[in-house]
């Protein structure tokens, strides 16, 4: 019973040769029970099952407790943790340096919904190479529970009171600007969202993921409609917000199966509902895309599973037809016009 | 009458968008190809179609470029602009005109020609009536050419090159052109002294505009990722490295080793310009002071995580609209500071065609050595313009890659490296580059709270050592930026310090100033900031210094005076702004203006009408 595991031992090893920890980052900061942390590790596994090399991976990131999370997994990537909504655009011209590099980027509804709209729209027509997750809970954690352009109309929070506004569909935003992958699913789903992963790691171009994930700290709703009898005794405690009360992770506690409906908690008591694509979805056909996300809209269901798929489009690096040499390994050689072509640059001058 | 040879200024006044451009661009390069010395401006508005533009061409014996605020020749084909116009004839030139403007001719101290444009392109039935107010702006060309004696052969190949040989349209303007040439010899009298002559003065020389040059000279400094978004006065930059790209960096197996990105903003342009610069990439974007504002936090956090990028600045006259297609120098203590937070900016300041083109390779090698976005300072004039130039130079020293570690480097440091580490003592550490493959290359970068080894702190004494680390990488980056470009005058106590396109202007202005005041001046024109050494010594060893440049608060000065607060009693402000290219008599009147209060020099000579430019009254 009690086979301890030796380090480095061969059953622990990929393809690739790396154990899983090789896939790790530093600890989180995050609050205990963020759905953000269940999704780097869903990132850390599906690297690991895919036999990626770290260093094959470029992190990418905005601002926000999504953002952060980047120092969360893969210490052997380079990342860079850019500015708020502008995650996409470095990520662009990150990726030119060596297009054999793949993006896993990481962003929040606030940097991706408000001021990175733009750049998630374009990032989207480019096609980049990249796996685009929206680690999404409707609200403003960093800066201590603000709503966001996703957080549902009538949506009531502590400071805030209510939310008059209509949220923003990002995984209809994104089909509707020719993502060539579109998806949801829900942090705590943690199978779900490792497949997802994986397919988006695999797909060449722009995957678009939009993980519902629950804030345990400021997503604090307090209205009896949507409440489950979850906890007087912890709302004493919420008004001091420098005090964040350990949370547990919310959890799926079996697999949604195809078409599936369920309701699922939020620790402030409010109820989302998940709906599992019907077994019969054909995501290679937008138009029906956009059917079921209209539908799921009228029905008030966050509609999770593999929305949309294009595999036919260019990425943006096939579309700039590179040099198989990355262009950062490139020379002088290479980069310099010889010097014969300084007189005939004159000549061509009046 | 005494003649006048070339030594004159034309302007043109017409519609803008009515196809001007090609008839003034070539009456300039004919009179560059007659061997005169030549400058060519474009003042033309925001606009489309409809609005007066004018476009004045300077022909200077002496090789004066400037602007001037004179015109002896003025062309009046705008009836919009037909008063002004005709107002602005100096005393003595001539005004010629399209005869169709049924609006009175007042002026009887000017030689008046009108000229039948419309009639004579409607007699030549072989020009469709599309062309008609296209080609018809070659009679005034045509006219001028009879009248002031432009070489035909000169204007013919000016508009080889225009239409890069295609015949028909060449033949198309060039009839026009002797139409109204032969016109203008059956049907006028000279009666004014303004003519050209040809000389050798332009021979080896080319003319460019400063947009071009900087991208050819950017992709001959190895230019790989070049992300923009259109904005006047800087689209033309990242245009032309669209443009000439594909001749300079063909490669056999027909694929590329560069990108060229038109972002959706400025927000954009410069993220990705940043993303590149990190991942390796020798990556610049090009814009304008809207631009530059949506640019500024992209801007602070290059400085802080050390990415090396370039950033064309063009210049012009401030937000939204208004004066947006004017010249201006304005955007200097801007950019000093840019982004929030502490922060330095590498600053290069071209003077000229050349120095567009060289500092568009310098600045990579300066970026990647130093780990730090460098910014050139342009301007609409500089930018535009068609300048007469030597021709571009090759660059004269191999490419600097600053301090890079790949895996081979790595394996030798056993992965003994920190990102931020000041391992030689100069403020300036080593880097990795996204791709490298060994497992101690990765770093994570993000803005400030960062250790030697890019570990996440918010360790306030990290910080500040950081901090202080890249105090002394600017300290280290002079001894990399250009020197500045010094004019002595033996025996001069009197400085002038300037920078970027005015030079012209000022030079001229020395000249003037030496032989109508006696006064003896020497200048400096500073190339880069922080300010280098020679800019101290300059300071130190003049007793008065005039600071010039095109800008309501004095820009330049207001640096000077932080840098060398021990004379700031004798750093002199010749600020203007106005949205025109600087001239030799504000350049002369500004330090005059100021002498008068500083040393007491007063004019020496009345100010006399600044009209001709003959020599006995002085250049203006």
């Amino acid at each position: 019973m009690s086979q301890l595991p030796m380090a480095g031992a061969p059953a622990n090893l990929n393809l690739a040769g790396l154990a899983k920890n090789d896939y790790r980052g530093n600890p989180t900061t995050l609050c205990q029970g963020c759905g953000h942390n269940s999704i780097s590790n869903q990132i850390i596994s599906a690297m690991y099952e895919l036999n990626v090399l770290p260093e094959d991976v470029l992190k990418f990131s905005g601002i926000g407790c999504s953002s952060k999370s980047p120092t969360y997994f893969m210490n052997r990537s380079f990342g860079f943790n850019s500015l708020h909504g502008r995650m996409p655009s470095i990520a662009t011209g990150g990726l030119f340096g060596d297009h054999k590099l793949k993006g896993v980027a990481v962003s929040g509804d606030g940097d991706t919904a408000s001021i990175g709209m733009g750049q998630f729209k374009h990032i989207m027509r480019r096609n980049v190479d990249m796996v685009y997750i929206i680690e999404n809970n409707g609200v403003y954690g960093l800066t201590k529970g603000q709503f966001s352009a996703t957080a549902e109309s009538g949506l009531q929070l502590k400071k805030q009171g209510t939310n008059p506004y209509m949220p923003i569909d990002l995984c209809m935003e994104a089909v509707i600007s020719n993502a060539t992958f579109v998806a949801r699913s829900f942090a705590g789903n943690p199978k779900q969202v490792k497949e997802l992963i994986k397919a988006a790691f695999a797909h060449d171009g722009l995957a678009v993921l939009d993980i519902i994930s629950p804030c345990v700290t400021f997503n604090n709703n307090e209205d009896a409609h949507y409440s489950y009898a979850w906890g007087k005794e912890h709302e004493a405690p919420l008004h001091d917000i420098t005090y964040v009360p350990p949370r547990k992770e919310i959890m799926l506690d079996t697999e949604l199966k195809d078409g599936e409906v369920r309701e699922v908690a939020m620790h402030d008591g409010s109820v989302i509902v998940l709906k599992n694509l019907e077994k019969h979805h054909n995501p290679t056909d937008r138009f029906e895309a956009l059917r079921v996300l209209e539908e799921a809209q009228r029905n008030n269901w966050l509609l999770t599973g593999l929305i949309y798929i294009s595999t036919d489009k260019p990425t943006l690096a096939d579309t700039y037809q590179l040099v198989d040499t990355p262009l950062n390994r490139l020379t002088e050689v290479d980069l310099r016009p010889a010097p014969a072509m300084i007189d005939k640059i004159n000549a061509l001058m009046f | 009458m005494d003649k006048v040879i070339n030594d004159f200024s034309i302007i043109v006044g017409t519609k803008n968008g009515s196809g001007s451009s090609t008839a003034n661009n070539t009456i300039l390069r004919a009179i560059f190809k007659m061997g005169i010395p030549v400058s060519g401006k474009n003042l033309f508005p925001s606009n489309i179609q409809g609005l007066p533009t004018w476009y004045t061409i300077r022909a200077s014996k002496d090789g004066f470029l400037g602007r001037r605020e004179e015109q002896e020749i003025v062309v009046a084909i705008n009836p919009d602009s037909f008063t002004r116009d005709l107002a602005s004839v100096a005393p003595g030139g001539a005004f010629y005109y399209a005869d169709d403007i049924k609006q009175p001719v007042t002026r009887t101290d000017v030689a008046i020609y009108p000229m039948p444009i419309k009639q004579l392109v409607r007699s030549d039935t072989s020009i469709p009536s599309d062309f008609r107010d296209l080609v018809g702006n070659m009679v005034y060309v045509g006219v001028l050419s009879y009248m002031i004696g432009i070489d035909f052969e000169t204007i013919r190949a000016a508009l080889e090159f225009h239409f890069k040989g295609k015949q028909k349209p060449i033949d198309m303007n060039l009839k026009m052109v002797r139409a109204g040439a032969e016109w203008a010899q059956a049907n006028l009298e000279k009666k004014d002294p303004f003519y050209l002559e040809h000389m050798d003065k332009t021979d080896g020389l080319i003319m460019a505009d400063g947009n071009t040059a900087a991208a050819i000279g950017s992709i001959f400094g190895g230019a790989q990722f070049v992300a923009w978004y259109p904005i006047t006065p800087a689209s033309s930059l990242a245009e032309a490295m669209i443009d000439y790209f594909p001749m300079l960096r063909k490669r056999e197996d027909g694929k590329y080793t560069y990108a060229v990105v038109q972002a959706e903003d400025e927000l954009a342009a410069i993220g990705m310009t940043v993303g590149a610069g990190w991942s390796g990439l020798r990556a610049m974007t090009s814009t304008s002071g809207p631009g530059l504002s949506l640019m500024t936090e992209f801007a602070g956090l290059a400085y802080y995580a050390e990415v090396p990028i370039v950033v064309w600045d063009v210049q012009r006259i401030g937000p939204s609209t208004g004066l947006p297609t004017r010249t201006s120098q304005a955007d200097l203590t801007f950019v000093t500071t840019i982004g929030h937070g502490d922060s330095e900016t590498i600053i290069m300041l071209p003077g000229n065609i050349n120095e567009c083109f060289d500092f568009g390779w310098q600045s990579f090698d300066l970026a990647e050595r130093l780990q730090t976005p460098v910014f050139v300072l342009s301007d609409l004039d500089m930018g535009m313009n068609q300048w007469m130039s030597k021709p571009f130079e090759y660059p004269d020293k191999p490419m600097d890659r600053g301090k890079v570690l790949w895996e081979k480097d790595l394996e030798e440091l056993k992965g003994n490296w920190g990102r931020y580490l000041d391992k030689d003592g100069d403020g300036i550490p080593y880097r990795t580059i996204p791709g490298n493959k060994h497992p101690l290359s990765s770093y994570f970068t993000r803005g400030t709270g960062h250790d030697e080894q890019a570990r996440y702190t918010e360790d306030n004494a990290v910080f500040q050592r950081n901090m202080e680390r890249l105090k002394k990488k600017f300290v280290t980056a002079k001894e990399y930026l250009p020197k500045s470009v010094l004019h002595m005058t033996e025996g001069a106590t009197i400085g002038i310090i300037g920078y970027g396109s005015t030079e012209s202007a000022i030079n001229e202005a020395r000249v003037q100033l030496e032989a109508r005041h006696g006064m003896k001046t020497s200048f400096l024109r500073v190339r880069a900031v922080p300010f280098t050494q020679d800019v101290d010594e300059f300071v130190r060893t003049h007793d008065q210094i005039y600071v010039v440049e095109m800008n309501r608060d004095g820009q330049l000065h207001k640096l000077l005076s932080l840098a060398y607060p021990e004379a700031a009693m004798r750093l002199n402000s010749v600020a203007f702004g106005d949205g025109m290219p600087a001239s030799a008599r504000w350049v002369r009147e500004g330090i005059l203006e100021r002498a008068n209060g500083a040393i007491g020099i007063q004019e020496s000579v009345a100010p006399v009408m600044e009209t001709s430019n003959n020599g006995s009254k002085g250049a203006n």
